[in-house]
């Protein structure tokens, strides 16, 4: 869907680079491209996603790279947590905002889990959040470092979440688990990717990354009792806080 | 124990001649270097203009290199696995804060689904939105 605000953008000086965080690599994201459940209830998922008619009537195949990281290591180095989460780079390499929900609206509060159905007003709420993500791009990619949306380096920094000991020790976890699923050592690679979790609880890609190991789960949605009851755990905290542009404009 | 796998950030060296010895590994200057760039020169251990002094404790009498020790030297978290004599070194807390707040974006090189493997550096000049995803 992404690929939409690529053709609108991209001859303005755009480009898009996709990484999927899939220990089991392209096997898992050529099975979410098949996607069969979500192609049959495409209005459920463009509800979910918080696309808007627009947006969704142009969706296309993305022609930009779609990359695979199996062991995470673009996570490990922005400090990425989620999916999605986006990260902004300027024409000189320089990150002007940090990994931050890219206009993903916070829906598993709200959605019915037995059949993702989503209320009218979640639905709206989704939309306006992922237009005002959508619309903050677009300021940038016209206005540069005059866009009110690319931020000031201190405050860059101010809203990174630096890496803390844990989070390196978790991340050799997570380099041994990879490494033991490519060896077919599912078992092992599972014990690892538990230890990342216990370590960086607050890794979503650990965590339902760790419960998607088995073989006959490749492509499957982690939607079981146990993302629930880690979603449960959160109490009324966000499972997506929203990119924050309010200090901006 | 022998040990056949390093993980180094994400370098993986495999039939590596190395030995745990209680929680450190010893390896051949060469499989060192193999497996984690750093060279034993007279200055220390060396890769590109860095070099590190070597410590007496981290050369034993044939001539191996205490990997172990090195890495707790440079702060770098080490997990082993010994089922499969895997040992994993990371990157240090302080190494991994200060390239992010440096606000220089971290430089990467991955595959897309077809094999051909793309560094964020190729699309300098651009202005860049990189997202994550997962399939699950």
């Amino acid at each position: 869907m992404w690929q939409a605000v690529y053709e609108e953008l991209k001859d303005e000086g755009l480009e898009i680079i996709a990484v999927a965080f899939d220990t089991a690599g392209k096997a898992a994201v050529e099975a979410k491209i098949r996607a069969a459940d979500c192609a049959e209830r495409p209005a459920m998922l463009a509800r979910l996603m918080g696309w808007n008619d627009d947006l969704w009537a142009r969706q296309a195949p993305p022609t930009y790279p779609c990359l695979i990281d199996e062991a995470h290591v673009v996570a490990e180095l922005y400090g990425m947590t989620n999916v999605p989460q986006g990260v902004w780079i300027d024409e000189n390499g320089r990150i002007v905002r940090a990994a931050e929900s890219a206009g993903a609206y916070d829906m598993v509060h709200h959605m019915n889990r037995a059949t993702f159905e989503i209320p009218d007003d979640a639905a709206e709420a989704g939309i306006a959040i992922r237009d005002l993500y959508i619309n903050a791009l677009r300021d940038w990619v016209r206005k540069g470092a005059s866009s009110a949306y690319a931020l000031p380096a201190n405050e860059v920094r101010r809203r990174m979440r630096g890496p803390s000991e844990a989070d390196v020790r978790a991340a050799t976890h997570v380099h041994i688990g990879r490494y033991l699923y490519g060896k077919g050592a599912i078992e092992g690679a599972k014990f690892h990717f538990k230890e990342a979790v216990r370590l960086c609880p607050d890794s979503w890609n650990y965590r339902r990354q760790s419960n998607m190991l088995d073989p006959q789960s490749i492509g499957e949605l982690n939607a079981g009792p146990d993302f629930w009851e880690a979603i449960d755990a959160l109490g009324g905290k966000a499972f997506y806080p929203a990119a924050d542009f309010s200090s901006a404009g | 124990m022998r040990v056949s796998t390093v993980l180094y950030d994400d370098r993986i060296t495999e039939g590596l001649e190395a030995e745990a010895i209680g929680d450190q590994l010893w390896l051949s200057p060469a499989a060192m270097t193999a497996a984690t760039g750093w060279k034993l020169e007279t200055e220390g251990l060396c890769k590109g203009d860095a070099c590190v002094r070597t410590d007496t404790q981290w050369v034993d009498a044939d001539g191996r290199v205490n990997l172990s020790a090195f890495a707790a030297h440079m702060g770098q978290p080490v997990t082993r696995e010994d089922a499969h004599g895997v040992w994993a070194f990371g990157t240090s807390v302080n190494a991994r804060r200060d390239a992010l707040f440096s606000l220089n974006a971290p430089e990467f090189t991955l595959p897309d689904i077809d094999g051909n493997l793309h560094s964020l550096s190729d699309y300098r000049g651009k202005k860049i939105f990189m997202y994550s995803w997962g399939s699950y």
